[in-house]
Protein backbone atom coordinates (compact mmCIF):
# COMPACT_ATOMS: atom_id res chain seq x y z
CA UNK A 1 0.00 0.00 0.00
CA UNK A 2 1.19 3.59 -0.88
CA UNK A 3 2.12 5.71 2.33
CA UNK A 4 -0.07 8.30 1.91
CA UNK A 5 -3.52 6.18 1.46
CA UNK A 6 -1.75 4.49 4.73
CA UNK A 7 -2.24 7.79 6.59
CA UNK A 8 -5.10 8.28 5.61
CA UNK A 9 -6.98 5.69 6.52
CA UNK A 10 -5.15 6.01 10.35
CA UNK A 11 -6.09 9.73 10.34
CA UNK A 12 -10.04 8.45 9.94
CA UNK A 13 -9.70 5.12 11.71
CA UNK A 14 -8.48 7.36 14.81
CA UNK A 15 -11.04 10.39 14.30
CA UNK A 16 -13.19 6.99 13.92
CA UNK A 17 -12.18 5.76 17.51
CA UNK A 18 -11.68 9.28 19.36
CA UNK A 19 -15.50 9.99 17.87
CA UNK A 20 -16.77 6.76 19.21
CA UNK A 21 -15.41 7.30 22.75
CA UNK A 22 -16.12 10.92 22.77
CA UNK A 23 -19.89 10.58 21.73
CA UNK A 24 -20.07 7.37 24.27
CA UNK A 25 -18.35 9.43 27.02
CA UNK A 26 -21.54 12.20 26.43
CA UNK A 27 -24.08 10.20 25.55
CA UNK A 28 -27.47 11.12 27.23
CA UNK A 29 -28.32 9.21 30.39
CA UNK A 30 -31.60 7.77 29.36
CA UNK A 31 -29.56 5.45 26.93
CA UNK A 32 -29.13 2.00 28.47
CA UNK A 33 -26.26 1.16 26.31
CA UNK A 34 -23.85 4.64 25.68
CA UNK A 35 -20.82 3.21 23.82
CA UNK A 36 -23.35 1.53 21.40
CA UNK A 37 -25.20 4.71 20.87
CA UNK A 38 -21.57 6.39 20.32
CA UNK A 39 -20.74 3.90 18.09
CA UNK A 40 -24.00 4.18 15.94
CA UNK A 41 -23.92 7.53 15.88
CA UNK A 42 -20.23 7.93 14.96
CA UNK A 43 -20.69 5.26 12.08
CA UNK A 44 -23.79 7.79 11.10
CA UNK A 45 -21.72 10.09 11.04
CA UNK A 46 -18.66 8.56 9.04
CA UNK A 47 -21.24 7.12 6.10
CA UNK A 48 -22.59 11.09 5.83
CA UNK A 49 -18.98 12.39 5.19
CA UNK A 50 -18.33 9.57 2.73
CA UNK A 51 -21.15 10.77 1.03
CA UNK A 52 -20.18 14.30 0.86
CA UNK A 53 -16.43 13.16 0.41
CA UNK A 54 -17.70 13.02 -3.22
CA UNK A 55 -18.45 16.78 -3.64
CA UNK A 56 -14.61 17.27 -3.76
CA UNK A 57 -13.94 14.21 -6.09
CA UNK A 58 -14.44 10.59 -6.28
CA UNK A 59 -12.43 8.37 -3.78
CA UNK A 60 -12.44 5.32 -1.63
CA UNK A 61 -14.78 6.42 0.94
CA UNK A 62 -17.74 7.54 -0.83
CA UNK A 63 -16.95 3.97 -3.11
CA UNK A 64 -17.04 2.33 -0.19
CA UNK A 65 -20.54 4.06 1.56
CA UNK A 66 -22.25 3.89 -2.25
CA UNK A 67 -21.68 -0.04 -2.65
CA UNK A 68 -22.52 -0.62 1.54
CA UNK A 69 -25.87 0.70 0.85
CA UNK A 70 -26.46 -0.83 -2.20
CA UNK A 71 -25.96 -4.02 -0.78
CA UNK A 72 -27.56 -3.27 2.30
CA UNK A 73 -30.86 -1.92 0.56
CA UNK A 74 -31.13 -4.85 -1.47
CA UNK A 75 -30.66 -7.16 1.46
CA UNK A 76 -33.41 -4.87 3.23
CA UNK A 77 -36.01 -4.81 0.62
CA UNK A 78 -35.57 -8.84 -0.02
CA UNK A 79 -36.31 -9.86 3.25
CA UNK A 80 -38.66 -7.18 3.51
CA UNK A 81 -40.79 -8.90 0.51
CA UNK A 82 -40.49 -12.07 2.03
CA UNK A 83 -41.97 -11.20 5.72
CA UNK A 84 -44.48 -8.53 4.50
CA UNK A 85 -45.37 -10.25 1.41
CA UNK A 86 -45.76 -14.29 1.90
CA UNK A 87 -45.21 -14.16 5.37
CA UNK A 88 -47.63 -11.48 6.14
CA UNK A 89 -50.11 -11.49 3.40
CA UNK A 90 -50.08 -14.92 1.77
CA UNK A 91 -49.28 -17.58 4.80
CA UNK A 92 -52.02 -15.95 6.89
CA UNK A 93 -54.50 -17.08 4.27
CA UNK A 94 -52.72 -20.21 3.69
CA UNK A 95 -51.80 -22.71 6.55
CA UNK A 96 -52.64 -22.12 10.39
CA UNK A 97 -50.02 -24.33 10.98
CA UNK A 98 -47.71 -22.24 8.99
CA UNK A 99 -49.37 -19.11 10.77
CA UNK A 100 -48.44 -20.52 13.89
CA UNK A 101 -44.87 -21.16 12.63
CA UNK A 102 -43.93 -17.70 11.61
CA UNK A 103 -45.74 -16.14 14.95
CA UNK A 104 -48.33 -14.18 12.38
CA UNK A 105 -52.32 -14.26 13.57
CA UNK A 106 -54.05 -16.62 10.95
CA UNK A 107 -57.20 -15.45 8.95
CA UNK A 108 -59.38 -18.06 9.37
CA UNK A 109 -62.37 -18.44 6.91
CA UNK A 110 -63.53 -20.59 4.12
CA UNK A 111 -60.79 -22.08 2.25
CA UNK A 112 -60.53 -20.21 -0.96
CA UNK A 113 -58.58 -21.60 -3.67
CA UNK A 114 -57.40 -18.66 -5.33
CA UNK A 115 -55.02 -17.87 -2.42
CA UNK A 116 -53.22 -20.70 -4.25
CA UNK A 117 -52.97 -18.61 -7.34
CA UNK A 118 -50.04 -16.14 -5.74
CA UNK A 119 -48.13 -19.34 -5.02
CA UNK A 120 -47.92 -20.91 -7.95
CA UNK A 121 -47.70 -17.53 -9.80
CA UNK A 122 -44.72 -17.02 -7.37
CA UNK A 123 -43.21 -20.48 -7.86
CA UNK A 124 -43.53 -19.79 -12.10
CA UNK A 125 -41.41 -16.91 -11.61
CA UNK A 126 -38.39 -18.75 -9.53
CA UNK A 127 -37.98 -20.65 -13.08
CA UNK A 128 -36.53 -17.96 -14.31
CA UNK A 129 -33.24 -18.96 -12.21
CA UNK A 130 -33.62 -22.25 -14.79
CA UNK A 131 -32.22 -22.11 -18.21
CA UNK A 132 -34.56 -24.81 -19.67
CA UNK A 133 -37.78 -23.63 -17.53
CA UNK A 134 -37.68 -20.21 -17.67
CA UNK A 135 -40.08 -19.47 -20.37
CA UNK A 136 -43.00 -20.28 -17.56
CA UNK A 137 -42.01 -17.09 -15.74
CA UNK A 138 -43.84 -15.13 -18.57
CA UNK A 139 -46.81 -16.39 -17.35
CA UNK A 140 -46.73 -14.41 -13.97
CA UNK A 141 -44.88 -11.14 -15.55
CA UNK A 142 -48.13 -11.45 -18.49
CA UNK A 143 -50.22 -11.84 -14.71
CA UNK A 144 -48.45 -8.60 -12.89
CA UNK A 145 -48.71 -6.72 -15.98
CA UNK A 146 -52.24 -7.46 -16.85
CA UNK A 147 -53.52 -7.42 -13.13
CA UNK A 148 -51.48 -3.88 -13.08
CA UNK A 149 -52.99 -2.76 -16.34
CA UNK A 150 -56.40 -3.35 -15.68
CA UNK A 151 -56.18 -2.00 -12.07
CA UNK A 152 -55.06 1.10 -12.61
CA UNK A 153 -57.14 1.72 -16.43
CA UNK A 154 -60.50 2.09 -14.75
CA UNK A 155 -58.67 4.77 -11.93
CA UNK A 156 -56.94 6.95 -14.31
CA UNK A 157 -59.34 7.07 -16.63
CA UNK A 158 -61.68 8.70 -14.25
CA UNK A 159 -58.87 10.50 -12.02
CA UNK A 160 -56.33 11.84 -14.66
CA UNK A 161 -58.26 11.69 -17.42
CA UNK A 162 -62.03 13.13 -17.08
CA UNK A 163 -61.64 14.51 -13.73
CA UNK A 164 -58.43 16.25 -15.15
CA UNK A 165 -60.64 17.75 -18.44
CA UNK A 166 -63.64 18.95 -15.76
CA UNK A 167 -61.18 21.08 -13.33
CA UNK A 168 -59.90 22.58 -16.55
CA UNK A 169 -63.73 23.57 -16.96
CA UNK A 170 -64.00 26.84 -15.61
CA UNK A 171 -66.07 30.10 -15.67
CA UNK A 172 -64.01 32.87 -17.22
CA UNK A 173 -66.80 35.12 -15.47
CA UNK A 174 -66.33 34.06 -12.05
CA UNK A 175 -69.46 35.32 -10.15
CA UNK A 176 -69.97 38.17 -12.64
CA UNK A 177 -73.09 40.24 -12.04
CA UNK A 178 -72.00 43.10 -13.82
CA UNK A 179 -68.96 45.98 -14.72
CA UNK A 180 -70.52 47.91 -12.08
CA UNK A 181 -70.46 45.52 -9.48
CA UNK A 182 -67.38 44.13 -10.16
CA UNK A 183 -64.90 47.87 -9.69
CA UNK A 184 -67.02 48.25 -6.61
CA UNK A 185 -65.68 44.96 -4.90
CA UNK A 186 -62.74 44.93 -6.46
CA UNK A 187 -59.72 43.68 -4.81
CA UNK A 188 -56.48 41.85 -4.65
CA UNK A 189 -57.09 39.20 -2.09
CA UNK A 190 -56.40 35.30 -3.04
CA UNK A 191 -60.59 34.69 -2.96
CA UNK A 192 -61.53 37.60 -4.53
CA UNK A 193 -63.44 38.20 -7.71
CA UNK A 194 -60.41 39.61 -9.83
CA UNK A 195 -57.91 37.21 -8.66
CA UNK A 196 -60.31 34.14 -9.38
CA UNK A 197 -61.57 35.52 -13.14
CA UNK A 198 -57.83 35.99 -13.75
CA UNK A 199 -56.46 32.43 -12.58
CA UNK A 200 -59.11 30.76 -14.51
CA UNK A 201 -58.03 32.80 -17.81
CA UNK A 202 -54.77 31.85 -17.15
CA UNK A 203 -55.56 28.56 -16.80
CA UNK A 204 -57.71 28.32 -19.57
CA UNK A 205 -54.96 30.35 -21.82
CA UNK A 206 -52.22 27.71 -20.55
CA UNK A 207 -54.20 24.50 -21.49
CA UNK A 208 -55.16 25.72 -24.69
CA UNK A 209 -51.80 27.11 -25.89
CA UNK A 210 -49.96 24.39 -23.76
CA UNK A 211 -52.11 21.67 -26.25
CA UNK A 212 -51.73 23.49 -29.45
CA UNK A 213 -47.93 23.05 -28.94
CA UNK A 214 -48.38 19.40 -28.97
CA UNK A 215 -50.17 19.97 -31.99
CA UNK A 216 -47.79 18.87 -35.01
CA UNK A 217 -51.13 18.42 -37.48
CA UNK A 218 -50.33 22.04 -38.53
CA UNK A 219 -47.89 23.83 -39.28
CA UNK A 220 -46.74 26.60 -36.50
CA UNK A 221 -47.56 29.94 -38.45
CA UNK A 222 -49.59 32.73 -37.99
CA UNK A 223 -51.83 32.69 -34.82
CA UNK A 224 -51.42 29.11 -34.39
CA UNK A 225 -47.48 29.48 -34.09
CA UNK A 226 -47.96 32.33 -31.55
CA UNK A 227 -50.06 30.23 -29.46
CA UNK A 228 -47.91 27.42 -29.81
CA UNK A 229 -45.38 29.97 -28.77
CA UNK A 230 -47.16 31.04 -25.83
CA UNK A 231 -47.33 27.46 -25.16
CA UNK A 232 -43.60 26.95 -24.53
CA UNK A 233 -43.69 29.67 -22.38
CA UNK A 234 -46.27 28.30 -20.34
CA UNK A 235 -44.09 24.67 -20.44
CA UNK A 236 -40.65 26.45 -19.72
CA UNK A 237 -42.90 28.26 -16.71
CA UNK A 238 -43.80 24.64 -14.96
CA UNK A 239 -40.20 23.53 -15.94
CA UNK A 240 -38.79 26.53 -13.85
CA UNK A 241 -41.20 26.05 -11.13
CA UNK A 242 -40.82 22.20 -10.73
CA UNK A 243 -36.68 23.39 -10.72
CA UNK A 244 -37.53 25.66 -8.00
CA UNK A 245 -39.12 22.68 -5.66
CA UNK A 246 -36.48 20.58 -6.71
CA UNK A 247 -34.07 23.15 -5.26
CA UNK A 248 -36.01 23.44 -1.99
CA UNK A 249 -36.43 20.02 -1.73
CA UNK A 250 -32.48 19.26 -1.61
CA UNK A 251 -31.98 22.32 0.17
CA UNK A 252 -33.98 20.31 3.20
CA UNK A 253 -32.06 17.23 3.17
CA UNK A 254 -29.01 19.44 3.51
CA UNK A 255 -30.29 20.82 6.30
CA UNK A 256 -31.41 17.60 7.83
CA UNK A 257 -28.08 15.74 7.31
CA UNK A 258 -26.57 19.15 8.87
CA UNK A 259 -28.61 19.26 11.68
CA UNK A 260 -27.69 15.46 12.15
CA UNK A 261 -24.04 16.31 12.28
CA UNK A 262 -24.12 19.79 14.37
CA UNK A 263 -26.73 18.40 16.99
CA UNK A 264 -26.11 14.59 17.36
CA UNK A 265 -22.63 14.42 16.68
CA UNK A 266 -21.13 18.10 17.40
CA UNK A 267 -23.64 19.15 19.76
CA UNK A 268 -23.60 22.64 19.04
CA UNK A 269 -27.04 22.93 18.14
CA UNK A 270 -30.46 22.31 20.62
CA UNK B 1 -25.65 16.31 24.95
CA UNK B 2 -25.53 19.73 26.13
CA UNK B 3 -24.91 21.78 23.37
CA UNK B 4 -21.90 23.92 23.25
CA UNK B 5 -23.05 27.12 21.82
CA UNK B 6 -19.52 28.92 19.79
CA UNK B 7 -19.63 32.23 21.76
CA UNK B 8 -20.57 34.62 18.96
CA UNK B 9 -23.72 33.04 19.32
CA UNK B 10 -24.08 34.05 22.70
CA UNK B 11 -22.61 37.52 21.84
CA UNK B 12 -25.70 37.29 19.24
CA UNK B 13 -23.03 38.90 15.96
CA UNK B 14 -23.58 35.11 14.86
CA UNK B 15 -25.96 35.89 11.63
CA UNK B 16 -24.48 39.41 11.14
CA UNK B 17 -20.86 37.60 10.91
CA UNK B 18 -22.34 34.75 8.89
CA UNK B 19 -24.29 37.26 6.50
CA UNK B 20 -21.25 39.76 6.07
CA UNK B 21 -18.94 36.83 5.31
CA UNK B 22 -21.23 35.73 2.87
CA UNK B 23 -21.63 39.19 1.10
CA UNK B 24 -18.13 39.34 1.12
CA UNK B 25 -17.54 36.19 -0.78
CA UNK B 26 -19.82 36.84 -3.24
CA UNK B 27 -18.04 40.08 -4.08
CA UNK B 28 -14.61 38.75 -4.27
CA UNK B 29 -16.81 36.00 -6.83
CA UNK B 30 -18.61 38.54 -8.76
CA UNK B 31 -14.89 40.63 -9.02
CA UNK B 32 -13.21 37.50 -10.16
CA UNK B 33 -15.65 36.73 -12.98
CA UNK B 34 -15.99 40.02 -14.15
CA UNK B 35 -12.21 39.35 -14.61
CA UNK B 36 -12.89 35.80 -16.48
CA UNK B 37 -11.97 33.95 -13.79
CA UNK B 38 -13.44 30.49 -13.75
CA UNK B 39 -15.27 29.35 -10.75
CA UNK B 40 -14.52 26.26 -9.29
CA UNK B 41 -17.58 23.53 -8.92
CA UNK B 42 -16.10 22.86 -5.34
CA UNK B 43 -16.45 27.10 -4.34
CA UNK B 44 -20.02 26.49 -5.21
CA UNK B 45 -20.55 23.81 -2.55
CA UNK B 46 -19.07 25.49 -0.12
CA UNK B 47 -20.65 28.75 -0.72
CA UNK B 48 -23.69 26.91 -0.39
CA UNK B 49 -23.15 25.03 2.39
CA UNK B 50 -21.83 27.91 4.25
CA UNK B 51 -25.81 28.99 3.69
CA UNK B 52 -27.11 26.22 5.21
CA UNK B 53 -24.69 25.85 8.11
CA UNK B 54 -24.74 29.56 9.06
CA UNK B 55 -28.61 29.84 10.18
CA UNK B 56 -28.42 26.43 11.99
CA UNK B 57 -25.71 27.79 13.96
CA UNK B 58 -26.25 31.10 14.65
CA UNK B 59 -30.76 30.64 14.33
CA UNK B 60 -32.54 32.99 11.54
CA UNK B 61 -36.36 32.22 11.92
CA UNK B 62 -39.00 34.31 9.91
CA UNK B 63 -42.63 34.33 10.56
CA UNK B 64 -44.71 32.55 7.50
CA UNK B 65 -48.38 32.95 6.76
CA UNK B 66 -50.72 29.71 5.55
CA UNK B 67 -51.16 30.02 2.47
CA UNK B 68 -55.00 29.33 0.94
CA UNK B 69 -53.61 25.77 -0.74
CA UNK B 70 -52.37 25.37 2.92
CA UNK B 71 -55.16 26.73 5.04
CA UNK B 72 -57.96 24.70 3.47
CA UNK B 73 -56.29 21.25 4.86
CA UNK B 74 -55.64 23.35 8.74
CA UNK B 75 -59.00 24.49 8.56
CA UNK B 76 -60.61 20.92 7.09
CA UNK B 77 -59.41 19.62 10.32
CA UNK B 78 -60.46 22.50 12.73
CA UNK B 79 -63.95 22.16 11.53
CA UNK B 80 -64.61 18.51 12.05
CA UNK B 81 -67.00 17.67 14.22
CA UNK B 82 -65.42 16.68 17.85
CA UNK B 83 -63.93 12.41 17.54
CA UNK B 84 -64.40 12.52 13.85
CA UNK B 85 -61.87 9.59 12.46
CA UNK B 86 -58.85 10.63 10.32
CA UNK B 87 -56.26 8.34 8.82
CA UNK B 88 -52.77 9.59 8.28
CA UNK B 89 -50.75 7.42 5.56
CA UNK B 90 -46.88 7.57 6.13
CA UNK B 91 -45.80 6.82 2.48
CA UNK B 92 -42.12 7.81 2.88
CA UNK B 93 -38.62 7.10 3.51
CA UNK B 94 -36.09 8.55 5.54
CA UNK B 95 -34.77 9.94 2.43
CA UNK B 96 -37.94 12.41 2.47
CA UNK B 97 -38.38 12.19 6.22
CA UNK B 98 -36.45 15.89 6.75
CA UNK B 99 -39.05 17.60 4.37
CA UNK B 100 -42.09 15.49 5.60
CA UNK B 101 -42.00 14.18 9.42
CA UNK B 102 -42.57 17.93 10.31
CA UNK B 103 -45.54 17.65 8.42
CA UNK B 104 -47.07 14.18 9.69
CA UNK B 105 -46.04 15.39 12.92
CA UNK B 106 -47.63 18.76 13.30
CA UNK B 107 -50.93 16.90 11.93
CA UNK B 108 -51.11 14.80 14.41
CA UNK B 109 -50.62 16.96 17.15
CA UNK B 110 -53.58 19.32 15.18
CA UNK B 111 -55.55 16.12 15.00
CA UNK B 112 -55.18 15.60 18.53
CA UNK B 113 -55.42 18.92 20.01
CA UNK B 114 -58.96 18.73 18.25
CA UNK B 115 -59.77 15.70 19.85
CA UNK B 116 -60.17 13.26 16.62
CA UNK B 117 -59.40 9.70 16.70
CA UNK B 118 -56.72 8.69 14.29
CA UNK B 119 -55.73 5.84 11.97
CA UNK B 120 -51.95 5.60 11.56
CA UNK B 121 -50.80 3.60 8.50
CA UNK B 122 -48.21 2.86 5.83
CA UNK B 123 -47.95 1.75 2.65
CA UNK B 124 -44.48 2.32 2.61
CA UNK B 125 -42.40 -0.33 4.61
CA UNK B 126 -39.89 1.99 5.59
CA UNK B 127 -43.08 4.78 6.36
CA UNK B 128 -43.63 1.89 9.74
CA UNK B 129 -40.80 3.27 11.62
CA UNK B 130 -41.08 6.52 10.71
CA UNK B 131 -44.83 6.23 12.33
CA UNK B 132 -43.43 5.15 15.70
CA UNK B 133 -41.26 8.00 15.46
CA UNK B 134 -44.40 10.53 15.19
CA UNK B 135 -45.97 8.35 18.08
CA UNK B 136 -42.88 8.71 20.10
CA UNK B 137 -42.32 12.55 19.88
CA UNK B 138 -45.68 13.52 19.53
CA UNK B 139 -48.10 11.45 20.81
CA UNK B 140 -46.89 10.04 23.91
CA UNK B 141 -44.85 12.80 24.58
CA UNK B 142 -47.58 15.70 24.35
CA UNK B 143 -50.87 13.82 24.47
CA UNK B 144 -49.93 10.91 27.03
CA UNK B 145 -54.04 10.72 27.93
CA UNK B 146 -54.66 9.48 24.29
CA UNK B 147 -55.32 5.57 24.75
CA UNK B 148 -53.86 3.09 21.79
CA UNK B 149 -57.25 1.74 20.22
CA UNK B 150 -59.49 4.04 21.64
CA UNK B 151 -57.72 7.48 20.73
CA UNK B 152 -55.79 5.92 18.21
CA UNK B 153 -54.47 2.81 16.22
CA UNK B 154 -51.50 1.59 14.67
CA UNK B 155 -52.24 -0.21 11.55
CA UNK B 156 -48.52 -0.31 10.82
CA UNK B 157 -47.49 -1.26 7.11
CA UNK B 158 -48.94 -3.38 4.74
CA UNK B 159 -47.72 -4.58 1.40
CA UNK B 160 -49.65 -4.69 -2.12
CA UNK B 161 -49.23 -0.35 -2.90
CA UNK B 162 -52.90 0.19 -4.24
CA UNK B 163 -53.73 -3.21 -4.54
CA UNK B 164 -54.41 -2.39 -0.36
CA UNK B 165 -55.69 0.55 -1.30
CA UNK B 166 -58.51 -0.73 -3.84
CA UNK B 167 -59.54 -3.34 -1.12
CA UNK B 168 -59.82 -1.12 2.14
CA UNK B 169 -62.00 1.37 -0.05
CA UNK B 170 -64.67 -0.85 0.84
CA UNK B 171 -63.25 -3.49 3.51
CA UNK B 172 -60.88 -2.19 6.20
CA UNK B 173 -60.47 -5.31 7.84
CA UNK B 174 -59.91 -7.62 4.79
CA UNK B 175 -56.79 -6.17 4.27
CA UNK B 176 -56.08 -5.05 8.34
CA UNK B 177 -57.08 -7.64 10.54
CA UNK B 178 -55.22 -6.45 13.46
CA UNK B 179 -53.01 -3.58 14.21
CA UNK B 180 -49.00 -2.92 14.21
CA UNK B 181 -49.09 -5.12 17.51
CA UNK B 182 -51.28 -8.10 16.60
CA UNK B 183 -54.46 -6.56 18.36
CA UNK B 184 -57.52 -7.66 15.96
CA UNK B 185 -59.13 -4.10 14.88
CA UNK B 186 -62.45 -5.55 15.92
CA UNK B 187 -61.82 -5.69 19.89
CA UNK B 188 -61.23 -2.06 19.17
CA UNK B 189 -63.76 0.81 20.31
CA UNK B 190 -62.17 3.23 17.73
CA UNK B 191 -63.18 0.70 14.98
CA UNK B 192 -66.67 0.47 15.85
CA UNK B 193 -68.83 1.68 12.75
CA UNK B 194 -65.68 1.75 10.77
CA UNK B 195 -65.72 -0.76 8.02
CA UNK B 196 -64.07 0.56 5.04
CA UNK B 197 -62.21 4.35 3.94
CA UNK B 198 -66.27 5.21 3.07
CA UNK B 199 -66.75 5.38 6.98
CA UNK B 200 -63.38 8.17 7.47
CA UNK B 201 -64.24 11.78 7.50
CA UNK B 202 -60.78 12.33 6.22
CA UNK B 203 -57.33 10.64 4.71
CA UNK B 204 -54.16 12.83 4.98
CA UNK B 205 -51.35 11.20 3.06
CA UNK B 206 -47.69 11.97 3.34
CA UNK B 207 -45.12 11.45 1.33
CA UNK B 208 -44.34 12.01 -2.74
CA UNK B 209 -43.56 8.83 -4.36
CA UNK B 210 -45.26 5.54 -5.53
CA UNK B 211 -47.83 4.36 -4.08
CA UNK B 212 -48.43 8.13 -2.55
CA UNK B 213 -51.17 10.67 -2.54
CA UNK B 214 -51.63 10.07 -5.72
CA UNK B 215 -52.99 6.76 -5.52
CA UNK B 216 -55.28 7.82 -2.85
CA UNK B 217 -57.05 10.24 -4.77
CA UNK B 218 -57.34 7.46 -7.39
CA UNK B 219 -58.33 4.82 -5.80
CA UNK B 220 -60.01 5.63 -2.78
CA UNK B 221 -60.85 9.77 -2.61
CA UNK B 222 -62.62 10.07 -6.32
CA UNK B 223 -63.94 6.56 -6.17
CA UNK B 224 -65.12 6.85 -2.53
CA UNK B 225 -65.95 10.18 -2.33
CA UNK B 226 -63.47 10.71 0.81
CA UNK B 227 -61.56 14.12 1.43
CA UNK B 228 -57.99 13.24 0.63
CA UNK B 229 -55.44 16.11 1.88
CA UNK B 230 -51.75 15.80 1.69
CA UNK B 231 -48.47 16.45 2.61
CA UNK B 232 -45.96 16.11 -0.01
CA UNK B 233 -42.11 16.19 -0.65
CA UNK B 234 -40.94 19.59 -3.04
CA UNK B 235 -39.56 17.93 -5.58
CA UNK B 236 -43.20 15.87 -6.30
CA UNK B 237 -45.02 18.48 -5.38
CA UNK B 238 -45.54 20.58 -8.63
CA UNK B 239 -47.37 16.73 -10.08
CA UNK B 240 -50.11 17.26 -7.28
CA UNK B 241 -51.47 20.63 -7.95
CA UNK B 242 -53.58 19.77 -10.77
CA UNK B 243 -55.35 18.03 -8.36
CA UNK B 244 -55.83 20.83 -6.37
CA UNK B 245 -58.85 21.76 -5.45
CA UNK B 246 -61.51 19.53 -7.16
CA UNK B 247 -59.84 15.80 -5.87
CA UNK B 248 -57.77 16.94 -3.23
CA UNK B 249 -58.63 19.32 -0.37
CA UNK B 250 -55.62 21.17 0.25
CA UNK B 251 -51.83 20.61 -0.12
CA UNK B 252 -48.47 21.14 2.25
CA UNK B 253 -45.92 21.31 -0.72
CA UNK B 254 -42.59 20.86 0.78
CA UNK B 255 -40.68 22.55 3.41
CA UNK B 256 -42.73 25.41 3.15
CA UNK B 257 -45.77 24.37 2.51
CA UNK B 258 -44.82 22.54 6.43
CA UNK B 259 -43.51 26.11 7.93
CA UNK B 260 -46.81 27.67 6.55
CA UNK B 261 -49.01 24.86 8.35
CA UNK B 262 -46.67 25.06 11.42
CA UNK B 263 -47.27 28.82 12.00
CA UNK B 264 -50.94 28.62 11.12
CA UNK B 265 -50.81 26.59 14.34
CA UNK B 266 -48.75 29.01 16.47
CA UNK B 267 -51.54 31.76 15.73
CA UNK B 268 -54.72 30.01 16.54
CA UNK B 269 -53.38 27.56 19.12
CA UNK B 270 -51.28 30.19 21.73
CA UNK B 271 -50.69 27.01 23.35
CA UNK B 272 -48.58 25.50 20.94
CA UNK B 273 -46.42 28.65 20.90
CA UNK B 274 -43.49 26.98 21.99
CA UNK B 275 -44.05 23.52 20.41
CA UNK B 276 -41.20 22.00 18.28
CA UNK B 277 -41.26 23.67 14.78
CA UNK B 278 -38.14 22.16 12.73
CA UNK B 279 -40.25 22.89 9.30
CA UNK B 280 -39.67 26.88 10.53
CA UNK B 281 -36.67 26.41 11.53
CA UNK B 282 -35.47 24.94 8.31
CA UNK B 283 -36.77 27.93 6.78
CA UNK B 284 -33.72 30.38 7.44
CA UNK B 285 -31.48 28.28 5.52
CA UNK B 286 -33.53 27.74 3.05
CA UNK B 287 -33.89 31.32 2.50
CA UNK B 288 -30.10 32.17 2.90
CA UNK B 289 -29.26 28.88 0.29
CA UNK B 290 -31.80 30.47 -2.03
CA UNK B 291 -30.69 33.65 -2.14
CA UNK B 292 -27.31 32.31 -2.47
CA UNK B 293 -28.18 30.17 -5.68
CA UNK B 294 -29.71 33.36 -6.74
CA UNK B 295 -26.81 35.52 -6.55
CA UNK B 296 -24.38 32.87 -8.43
CA UNK B 297 -27.34 32.68 -11.54
CA UNK B 298 -26.68 36.52 -11.19
CA UNK B 299 -23.25 36.81 -11.02
CA UNK B 300 -23.10 34.02 -14.25
CA UNK B 301 -25.45 35.60 -16.28
CA UNK B 302 -23.16 39.00 -16.09
CA UNK B 303 -20.44 37.43 -16.15
CA UNK B 304 -21.39 35.60 -19.27
CA UNK B 305 -22.74 38.97 -20.69
CA UNK B 306 -19.57 40.99 -19.85
CA UNK B 307 -17.19 38.53 -21.39
CA UNK B 308 -19.52 38.45 -24.67
CA UNK B 309 -18.90 42.45 -25.00
CA UNK B 310 -15.07 42.36 -24.53
CA UNK B 311 -15.31 39.56 -26.91
CA UNK B 312 -17.26 41.51 -29.65
CA UNK B 313 -15.19 45.03 -28.38
CA UNK B 314 -11.82 42.58 -29.42
CA UNK B 315 -13.10 41.11 -32.48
Amino acid sequence: MKRLPLIVMTAVAICFVASWLSQGANASTESSSPYLQGFLVTTAVFLTLCIFSFLYQDNPFYKFAEHLFVGISAAYWMCLGFWSTIVGNLIPRLSEGLSNWFKVPYQPGDWNIVYWVPVILGLLLMMRLTANYGWLARWSLAFIVGTTAGLNFVRYLRSDFIEQISSSMLPLLVDWQGMGHFISNFNLSTDGQFILILSNWVIFIGVICGLIYFFFSKEHTGLFGQASRAGIWILMITFGASFGYTVMGRLTLLVGRLTFLFRDWLGIIN
Amino acid sequence: MIPHTPIIAILGIGTYLSLALLATGLIWLFVGSLKGKEVDRRVIFVFVLFAVAAPLIFPTTFKDHASDIVKKVFDKIDNLPKGSTVLISFDFDPSMAPEVQPMANVFTRHLFAKNHKVIFMSLWATGQALTNSTLDDVVRREFPDKKEGVDFANLGYKAGNQGVLNVIVTDFKKMFPNDSRNIPLDSMPLFTGINSCRDLDLILSVGGGFPGPKEWVLFVGDPANVPIGAGVAAVTAPIYYPYYPKQMLGLLGGIKGAAEYESEMQRVYPQFASMPTPALIMMGPQTLAHVVVMAFIIIGNVAFFVARRKKREGA
